[in-house]
């Protein structure tokens, strides 16, 4: 019988984080972006059927990067609590702040557990309240933390960059073409600072809008609605990458 | 540590269990006792007095359905409600209007309203309207143990199939038992005056504004036969509820809009009390 060889709790916790970075890192990045009527979603993802946005509650959304598999159990895993919940309460007792904290939860005891692989994913939970100052951004990383984001929000590979990006040109009030144009600037940056052109096709792109009349106000915004949306935001990404759209 | 999943505040393994995308699957795996059919009735004699709602009608036109229904809840001879709503969407595209037990029924449609929007989450699609139409039939078919001390739920189901691009309407009875109604269906104590009056009404080509004005005549007429279905109240401003379901989705009349046919259809019948004369050949 050999003996196991001791590691360090740190060294453990260390390599169980890398490795979860390094599985999300794979993925492509996506933003999320406060808007005057609303929240915007955006993303580039070659796929019409698999997702990386959905729709979680009435006034809830859900967005994530990394392994296709693991987040979508998460995101069902949501759904069904969020059902739930207003199934045996009411549909107003279905809160952000409440599905924030049971992924938390989960993320967090599978990340510590030993005998559980960690995920590799990065979640964000959004709700959009009656006014700008009630939406409600969470970023949750893969050991189960939470962090309550304003404005802007990337997740994903390329995120700490896209989110400096980002966070010195986003501001409060922006029409819904004039996030969507942001948000696709700050995707369209590599690594190495070059750009490239993300054709509409391979964007997924989708709102909680709180001027829906409806009561579910998450949309997809997709096909014809998408590239004239895309081109009222005008021009080209690298026409508007030099004109002067920054405050 | 992975065994213990109850006292870390995490999901609970059965939502996190792929395969399933019906909600009532998943209550009747985590919390069966949520599920409505699940409940037993303590065995009692004679029947159990609860608030009955009346009368449901329902006409397709081309391009869509109408789906009405008058306002009144009944328990034995008195009114219980004079304003209960019994009509509701069940999704985008269709709606459901409820006849029997007034509390098991608003349950019943609560509950397939989820189930119908769960679905929609979690596959990233509607249910076909056939689908639809199968689902709300398994519910009542659970129901059936209740139906037989006297406490039935007989929805009528209408909504634009998307995929065939015209109104469908499907009825049904105490056991589940489905079947599709062509032109036009009634559902409740009222539903035999009703039909006798759409019957003669009907035609192939109305227009969206002739089948809300068909529905409202129906409901009259069923008001004016049947002491539980209540008619339009003028004094106290309850008229009917008129749902039409298109291709551009579901829309209930608003208040205005209702109140102004039925005040016509009232009007019309100060002159005729028995409506309008279908001709004899």
């Amino acid at each position: 019988m050999s003996t196991p060889f001791y590691v360090s709790p740190q060294q453990a916790m260390a390599d169980r984080a890398e490795y979860a970075r390094k599985g999300i890192a794979r993925g492509r990045s996506l933003v999320v972006l406060q808007y005057a009527d609303g929240i915007v979603f955006v993303g580039e993802n070659p796929s019409r059927a698999l997702h990386k946005f959905s729709e979680i509650y009435d006034r809830i959304g859900f967005a994530a990067a990394g392994k296709y598999n693991e987040y979508e159990n998460l995101r069902i895993g949501g759904v069904r609590y969020a059902d739930l919940r207003g199934y045996t309460y009411d549909r107003g007792d279905v809160t952000a702040r409440g599905l924030a904290n049971v992924y938390a939860q989960t993320l967090g005891t599978i990340f510590s557990s030993v005998g559980e692989k960690p995920y590799e994913v990065e979640l964000v939970v959004a709700e959009v309240g009656e006014t700008p100052e009630h939406d409600q951004i969470y970023r949750l990383p893969h050991d189960g933390s939470i962090v309550d984001e304003h404005g802007s929000v990337a997740v994903g590979g390329n995120a700490e960059q896209i989110s400096g990006y980002l966070d010195q040109r986003h501001r409060d009030g922006m029409t819904l073409a004039e996030a969507l144009k942001l948000a696709v600037q700050a995707l369209s940056r590599d690594t190495n600072g070059s750009e490239r052109e993300i054709p509409a096709e391979r964007l997924e792109v989708a709102v909680l809008d709180r001027t829906r009349p409806q009561k579910r106000k998450f949309k997809r915004i997709e096909g014809r609605r998408l590239v004239r949306l895309l081109e009222a935001a005008g021009g080209s990404s690298e026409e508007t990458l030099s004109g002067g759209d920054v405050e | 540590m992975e065994a213990n999943t109850s006292g870390t505040g995490r999901l609970p393994a059965a939502f996190l269990t792929p395969g399933s995308s019906s909600f009532m699957d998943f209550l009747s795996e985590h919390q069966p006792e949520l599920l409505p059919g699940r409940r037993t009735l303590p065995p009692v004699q004679g029947v159990i007095e609860a608030p009955h709602g009346t009368t449901i009608v329902a006409v397709t036109f081309p391009g869509g359905v109408v789906l009405a229904g008058d306002r009144r809840a009944t328990m034995g001879n008195v009114i219980a409600q004079r304003d209960i709503e019994k009509v509701f969407p069940a999704d985008e595209y269709s709606a459901v209007g409820i006849a029997g037990t007034a509390g098991l029924a608003v349950e019943m449609v609560k509950l397939f309203q989820l189930e119908l929007e769960h679905f929609e989450k979690v596959e990233g699609a509607q249910l076909s309207l056939e689908g639809k139409a199968n689902r709300l039939s398994t519910m009542i078919r659970s129901n059936l143990g209740m139906a037989m001390q006297g406490l039935a739920v007989v929805p009528l189901f209408a909504g634009y199939d998307v995929d065939r691009e015209k109104g469908r309407i499907f009825s049904y009875d105490v056991t589940g038992g489905r079947s599709e109604e062509h032109g036009f269906a009634a559902t409740g104590s009222g539903s035999i005056f009703a039909r006798g009056a759409m019957k003669k009404l009907f035609r192939e080509d109305l227009s969206e504004a002739e089948a809300t004005t068909l529905v409202v005549q129906a409901l009259y007429d069923a008001a004016d036969d049947d002491s539980a279905t209540g008619g339009p109240d003028v004094a106290r401003r309850i008229y009917p509820i008129v749902t039409v379901i298109t291709e551009d989705g579901y829309r209930r009349l608003s208040e205005d809009e209702s109140s102004g046919i039925a005040r016509s259809v009232l009007e019309r019948r100060l002159e005729q009390p028995d409506g309008p004369r279908a001709s004899l050949l």
